[in-house]
Parts: structure tokens; sequence; C-alpha cells
């Protein structure tokens, strides 16, 4: 019964804090969540109207950011895109993260024909550049808000899914996975209570990358008119649209530019830190 | 004698998750003489690896070096600039490290890795560093040591890579070696070769060497002193002789006293229990069982035509060296590895081959310990966690009932019940092992598969988890199956012994009857392995008849024949190569030895070495 005696020196870890960075990127994320919830009645204009007679109008008093190339408030328009960007992109995303991490973690886990079959079928859609696979999709299934999510989400998944699996075939020949077979638990209860939380910070990282690449990959196919169709805002049409302007200083193409940085800076900001903080405390 | 190292009240800190530093070592000096070997004894935490590190001027990041002075051969290494202390480091004074498959790099070859340091201090030419490295290997008695070293580390075996490791540390002809555990994870009869390997080398160099390790028995066939530390301080010192027969401090008689005691001597193992168990009443009852793994067309049987039972608070103990398929076997009872052939029987209902088609009920009856604490726990779930789930599994327990369980498991476990809201790393190996076991508990077990559970902890932590295993099988009727290479640890814990070599039953019954003669070869062979606690055994057993035969020889699979052929001082040419052994059975009727000899042939006493 005598106690160990390296017991006495063990005492448990002191949580984490949150520290600076963090918190500059729950301020911008924050920021733009807000309008994105209240931005379309902050707006002074409707995204549509036409406020000054040419394009690329001046900032001033009444368009604070000035006007795009055929003469809508920037500044309305991005308060009102705010909401279509964050919540498509999100969305995209986690429906890109829950695909690839259901069939990248059952792959690795099933190591069998199911593994050979999904490994190779992704294989050979990553082989096509995203672009062009998501061009052929939309053009065949026409574009709308649902078909872009999946499209766009399907083709992000497929990156997942690497991840994923790799991270898991490690995982699952560690022996908590084998006690956890050994128990009789099925392959979902394996995949969600011992592989997904120790997947969690590189999944979390990725889902920063993946979040910043899906918005582009989505403003590069509203520019190539497969996107948000017009008269929707959303801030990666916004630069492309305008993307004339810049040549002539036009704050057109930069604010909407300027506001998916913060984004992706600010989302980028808060994994970071929470997969140093929490991460680096609960590995040994 | 000339003083090589001289290390006076060294001082080290480790800093804290809090940011704080705390020390670690506290006040160590010792000295290490041209020639002699001074050892560093001690439980983990008592800052013995941290003390030899010192040596090389290095600690561990986030450690650092608070106070004290430092001497190799006169210079004062905490003087040095980083420069200068690389100089030396490789050239002046060396590593050998625990786990030489990790310090080995995968991708390149031995040779490469061997003449490393040569180049890097621009000592040799790559041809002249070449030869010198094969004259280091033919000192360590490496076999094919023309050519050894253009393999890669992946393709030599275990004790074979440790001492390419002290080559490498040895290839600048250093004044200073620090051998860290380098023995600790081999097997018994590997750990000889080894041993008088690196015991030939230093002694011919007239190299000092600081040696740490946590084996007294060990310790006793290299060290000529030894430095006992606890806590990060030195509590006694002495010549190995005085250390171990008049060991003044109460600390180091604790640590003489749980050195196994031999397995010949005592069978305690062999009382209590068997005897009230009714007979036929078997827990679980292995017949023919052959199991292989990879592709039916690319297969490698590892395990072939095993039979054993387990009987209702019986202990039996499954002993080999690594690649005999001891953990081959557990998982085929487990239900992870379905069996080419054969039938696996749970009170007396054939089970069926893998988990899936197991009922929960079946599941629970039957749960398995692995060996590493820190891999079989979870690392993101809570003890609480970790704990809740076989009872909601299996029992459907939850809220205040599966609580107030998991307080008595926490009991049971002799943890204390505020642990069950911290995380696997925020515990010691112990205690990890205890929750692992708790685990496996909280099924309410007929019985558990303990897969090396004592292996990876320290002497008296493993002889606490031990006592608690002991109880719980005493108080709950439990049964083992205690999968071991450590002979001492399962003779004085299990009333059975099932011997496997490559993945046959070579001997099997109850331990009295195992560990006296007549032995099967290769049973004697381990017996004959594990070390004395004085000096010179080593000496004797190279010279026997035993080691000349088996040692340094790897296990290998062999599809007719006696496996054990190559490694047999008794083998018969022509039969034993040709033939599978018979099966003898020995006056107790349970007392089984597979072999071509008679009774009688293997019926000599083991030489007391």
């Amino acid at each position: 019964m005598t106690p160990e005696p390296e017991a006495v020196d063990m005492l448990p870890r002191e949580r984490p804090t949150m520290n600076a960075a963090a918190w500059i990127g729950v301020v911008v994320v924050g920021f733009w969540i807000l309008i994105a919830l209240v931005g379309s009645s902050l707006a002074p204009f409707e995204e549509g109207k036409l406020v000054t007679t040419f394009g690329y109008g001046p900032a001033g008093k009444i368009t604070l950011l000035g006007s795009d190339y055929i003469g809508r408030d920037v500044f309305s328009r991005l308060l009102i895109g705010a909401r279509l960007t964050l919540a498509l992109a999100l969305i995209t995303t986690v429906f890109a993260f829950v695909v690839g991490l259901v069939l990248g973690f059952a792959a690795a886990l099933s190591s069998g024909w199911l593994d050979t079959v999904l490994s190779r079928g992704i294989d050979a859609l990553l082989a096509f550049p995203s672009i062009i696979l998501a061009l052929v999709a939309i053009t065949a299934l026409g574009s709308s808000i649902p078909v872009l999510v999946a499209v766009v989400g399907l083709i992000e998944a497929t990156r997942v899914f690497r991840l994923a699996r790799a991270l898991a075939v490690d995982l699952s020949v560690t022996e908590f996975v084998e006690v956890a077979r050994a128990r009789g638990e099925g392959t979902w209860w394996i995949m969600r209570a011992e592989i997904l939380p120790n997947t969690l910070f590189p999944l979390a990282t990725e889902f920063g990358m993946r979040f910043t690449f899906t918005i582009l990959l989505l403003s590069a196919l509203s520019f190539l008119g497969l996107g948000v169709q017009p008269p929707l805002a959303d801030w990666g049409a916004m630069v492309r649209e305008n993307i004339s302007g810049l040549l002539r200083g036009s704050m057109a193409p930069l604010a909407p530019a300027a506001a998916i940085s913060s984004l992706t800076i600010g989302v980028n900001l808060i994994v970071d830190s929470f997969v140093r903080d929490y991460g680096a405390k609960a590995d040994l | 004698m000339t003083e090589v190292l001289r290390i006076d009240n060294l001082w080290v800190e480790g800093r804290q998750p809090s940011g704080r530093y705390a020390s670690i070592v506290k006040g160590v000096s010792l000295t290490v003489n041209a020639g002699e070997v001074v050892a560093l004894i001690g439980e983990s935490g008592s800052g013995k690896t941290t003390s030899a590190l010192a040596a090389l001027c290095y600690t561990r990041p986030g450690c650092r070096i608070a106070n004290g002075h430092i001497a190799l051969r006169g210079i004062d290494l905490l003087a040095l600039d980083s420069e200068s202390r690389r100089q030396l480091r490789g050239r002046k004074v060396s590593f050998v490290a625990q786990s030489a498959m990790a310090a080995f790099n995968p991708a390149l070859s031995i040779d490469e890795q061997v003449t490393e340091g040569l180049h890097i201090h621009r000592l040799m030419s790559r041809d002249k560093a070449l030869i010198q490295a094969r004259e280091l290997y033919l000192k360590l008695g490496l076999p094919d040591a023309d050519r050894i070293g253009l393999r890669y580390p992946h393709q030599v075996s275990g004790g074979q890579l440790q001492r390419l490791l002290a080559a490498m540390a040895m290839s600048c002809g250093p004044d200073l070696i620090v051998f860290d555990e380098p023995t600790t994870a081999l097997d018994v009869t590997t750990q000889i070769e080894v041993l008088s390997a690196f015991k030939e080398i230093v002694s011919q160099r007239q190299t000092a060497a600081l040696y740490v390790s946590h084996d007294l028995a060990v310790v006793a066939q290299i060290a000529d002193r030894i430095v006992v530390l606890y806590r990060g301080e030195v509590v006694e010192e002495g010549p190995t002789d005085q250390i171990l027969k008049s060991a003044s401090h109460a600390y180091t008689r604790s640590l003489l006293e749980a050195v196994k005691p031999p397995p010949l001597v005592t069978h305690r193992g062999s009382s209590g229990v068997v005897e009230h168990a009714a007979p036929g009443t078997s827990v679980i009852d292995v017949s023919g069982i052959t199991a292989a793994y990879g592709r039916s067309d690319a297969r490698t049987t590892v395990l072939r035509d095993v039979s054993m039972s387990v009987q209702r608070g019986e202990v039996v103990g499954v002993i080999g060296e690594s690649g005999c398929g001891k953990s081959t076997l557990a998982r085929a009872i487990a239900g992870l590895l379905p069996p080419v052939s054969g039938q696996i029987k749970l009170a007396d209902v054939v089970l069926a081959p893998v988990v899936r088609g197991r009922s929960k009920e079946e599941l629970r009856r039957i749960q398995i310990v692995f060996q590493m604490p820190d891999v079989a726990l979870n690392p993101r779930q809570t003890v609480a966690g970790i704990l809740n789930r076989p009872l909601e599994f299996y029992m459907g327990m939850n809220g205040d009932a599966r609580m107030a369980r998991v307080r008595e498991l926490m009991d049971m476990m002799e943890l204390p019940g505020s642990f069950v809201s911290r995380y696997p790393g925020e515990l010691s190996g112990g205690q990890k092992q205890r929750v692992n076991l708790a685990r496996a508990m909280a099924a309410r077990p007929d019985i558990i598969l303990c897969d090396e559970v004592t292996s990876s902890l320290d002497t008296l932590v493993a002889a606490s988890i031990l006592r608690l295993l002991t109880r719980l099988r005493e108080s709950l009727g439990l049964s083992y199956v205690f999968i071991s290479h450590d002979l001492s640890t399962v003779a004085s814990f299990a009333n059975k012994i099932v011997v496997l070599y490559a993945g046959r039953v070579v001997e099997q019954g109850p331990t009295a009857s195992v560990l006296a003669p007549p032995y099967h070869p290769y049973t004697r062979l381990l017996l004959a392995s594990v070390p004395k606690l004085r000096k010179g055994w080593l000496e004797d057993i190279v010279r026997s008849r035993e080691a000349t035969a088996g040692i340094a020889r790897e296990v290998k699979l062999v599809e007719t024949g006696c496996p054990f052929f190559n490694r047999c001082p008794m083998a018969l040419p022509g039969l034993c190569d040709r033939e599978d052994p018979p099966l003898l059975t020995l006056s107790t009727q349970q007392h089984v030895i597979a072999c071509h000899r008679t009774a009688s042939d293997l019926a000599t006493e083991l030489a007391s070495y």
C-alpha cells in the first residue's frame, strides 16, 4: 500500500489561457460574424442600386468606399456580402470536413477493400485541378447555391480525406484503439471517441487553411461566371468583377480583398493558438 | 589513476509548465577514472539520465544547468562556448542511447553512421575510418564484420544494433562514454551478448564509462563503482561489492530487496489458489491454435499448434524472447487476430474467432491489458472518461451508479479519487498502468490477458503492481494470462508456465516443474540468462555451454523440425532439423516438453553460475 515515490511530483498541468494573438483573431472574426448578422440593415443602399452614373466612383461622404465598375455602392455591398461569403465558406468547409473525415477514418480503420476503393477513387479526383473539376460539375448541374456548396465541398473533401486517412492509419494501430476493438466497440464509436480527439489539432489547422481555399475557389468560380450569381454580392465575386479598378486606384477590388484577408487571418490566428496551447499541453 | 570526469555539486533545473524552474538534480558530485565503469542507479525521475547527460554538457530541452562544475580531463566544460562543446562531443565524450532503433537514421547505411563522428571531426580519411569501423565490429563480436556495415538499421537485430551504437560511440576513441540504459529494452539472452561486448571493449581501450541503469543485477556485472541516486541526490556511493553486500542507506537496501529472487530458488507461485480450483473449470481453453500475419498468399506463421488452458483463479505465465509469438497469442484469444485454425473456448463454449462474432457478454469476460501504459490510454480522455466507457458499454451504467463504481475502481487500484479528472499525461507510469488495469477490471472480467504489464515500469513500481494483481486474484478469483520476457517475475507470480519459442509451445507445466529439471534446452537457456546479483556472473555464463550455443543467434520461424535447432547445445543433426519434436509427458501429468531428447538427457541440473 505504499504510495509510489514518483507520485508525489506529478501535479495536474495548468490549463492554458488564450494569448493576445488569439484575442485579435477572436475580435476580427467576431466582428465579421456580427456584420454577417446585422450588416444588411446597416447598409446605406441596396446591393443592386446604382449610386453613381459612372463606374469606379471616388470614396466620399455618401459612398464611403466609392462605387464599383457599374456604379453600385461598395460599402453596402461589402456589408451585405458578408453574410453570403461567411455562410457559404463555412457551410462548404464544414461539409467538406464531415465527408472527408468520415470517409478518411472509415478507410483507415477498415483497411480492406473499402480502403482501396475509397483511396483510389479519391486519387482519381485529386488528379484533376480543382477548378476544372468544379467547372465541369457546375456546368453540368447549373449554378445555384446548393450545387456550389456540394461541388466545392466535395472537392475540398478529397483533400481532407487524405489527411484524415493518414492521421487515422497511425492511430488505428495504437494500443488504445486495440483495447477498444477488443472491447467490441463499433467502427463509428472508435472514429468518434478514439480517433477524432487525437486528430483534432492537425485537423483544426487544416480547417483554417481549407476555409481560406474555399473562399478562393468560390471567388474563382464567381469570376468565371459560375459562382454566386448577380445581383447577389459575395466578396470573392466583388474582387473579381472590379479587378480592372486596380489600375484606376479604386477601393472597389481592395476593400473586399482586405475583408477576405482579415477573415482568413483571424480564423488562422484562433486555430493556431488553439493548437499551440492545447496541443502542446496534451501531447507528451 | 587518472581522473577523466569530475562533476562537482551539479544542479540541474527543469522548466515547469508554469514557467518556474524546479530542481531535478540537486548537488550531485561524482568522479570517473580512466578504465573505470561507474554506474548511476535509481528509478525514473531520480535524475540519473539528467546527471549523465551533463557529462556531455548537454541538458534536455527545457532544462538548464543551474550550478556546479563539470571537468573532463581537467577542461571546465561549463566555461566553453557551444562550438567548443560541439568539438568535444563525439570525440572526447560520446553517448549510447537506450533505444538503438531510435538512435539510428533508418535512411543511412550503418557504416555511414558509425564513421560519421570521424568525418565530422575530420580525424580520419573515409577509407581509414571504414577499416577502423570493421575492427570495432570484430571486437564487439558482431557477425559478418566485413559486410554488416553495408546494411541498413532495420536489417540487423536489436542486440546487434545496440552494439553498433557502441561502435559509433567508440569510433573517435573518446575518453568517456555515457551509456543510458543500453540493455533495458533487450531480451535476457541478448542482454548477455551486449553486456559482455561492452565490458570487453571498455576494458580493452581503458575508456571511462558512466553507465545509467535501474537494474542492479546488470550493474553488478559491469560496474566498478555504483552511485545511487534518489530524487536528484546521491544517497550512497561505493565499490560495487560493497554496495551489493553491505549497503548502508535504506533506499539502496529497498532496491536490493526489489531485485527478484532467481527463478530457481523459490516457487512461491505454486502456492494457494490452484488447489481449491475444481478440476475442469477452465476459463480459457486454447486448442491447436495456428495464427499468421499477412495475406493468404504471403503468410508468416507466428503461432503454430498452440494449446493451453487457464483454470479459474490461476495465473498462467507465457514466456519467451521477443518474436516468439507471446503477444500474438494474447491477440488471438482476445479476438483481435483470427487464428487460421484451432479453437478457443471460454468456459467450455467455443468462441467466434473475431471480436465481431462474439457476444458482448463473451467480450466482457475476457479483457486485455497492454504493455505500454503511455499508448494504451487515449491521451485525450480523462481517467473518468476511460473508466466510464466499459461500464456504460457492458453494463449500461450511467449517472450516479457509474460514478460510484468508478470511485470503487479507483479505490481498488489504490489511486486517489481526485485523479478522475486527470488526463493520462498527468499521471506517472505506474499510475497509468493502474488506470489501464482499472479499465479492464471495470468489465468485471473472468480473465485478464496481461501483455508485459510490468516490463516498462521501475522495479519498485512493478512490484507494487504485482502485489495489486495478486490481491485482486485472491479476492475476486480472477485468472490471468501473464505474458512477460522476464522470467523472474513470471516465476514469482504464475501457477503455470508456458514457454513459447518461435511460435510453438516447447514446454509447459506447473511453475515448480518447469523451473526444475528436466528442462527443455530453451527453458534452460532462459533460466541461465537471468542476471544474478553478484560480480563475475557474466563471465561465467558467457563460457557456459548454453550460452555458446544459444546466445547471439536469432529466433527463426521454421516450417519443419524443432525451431530451436540452430541454438540448441543438445541438438541432434539429421533428426531435430527434420522432424517435429515429440511431446514428452513427465512425472506430473501436466508437465510437457517438446523435444527429441529423453527426459534423462534433459535432467541435468542447471550449473549454479
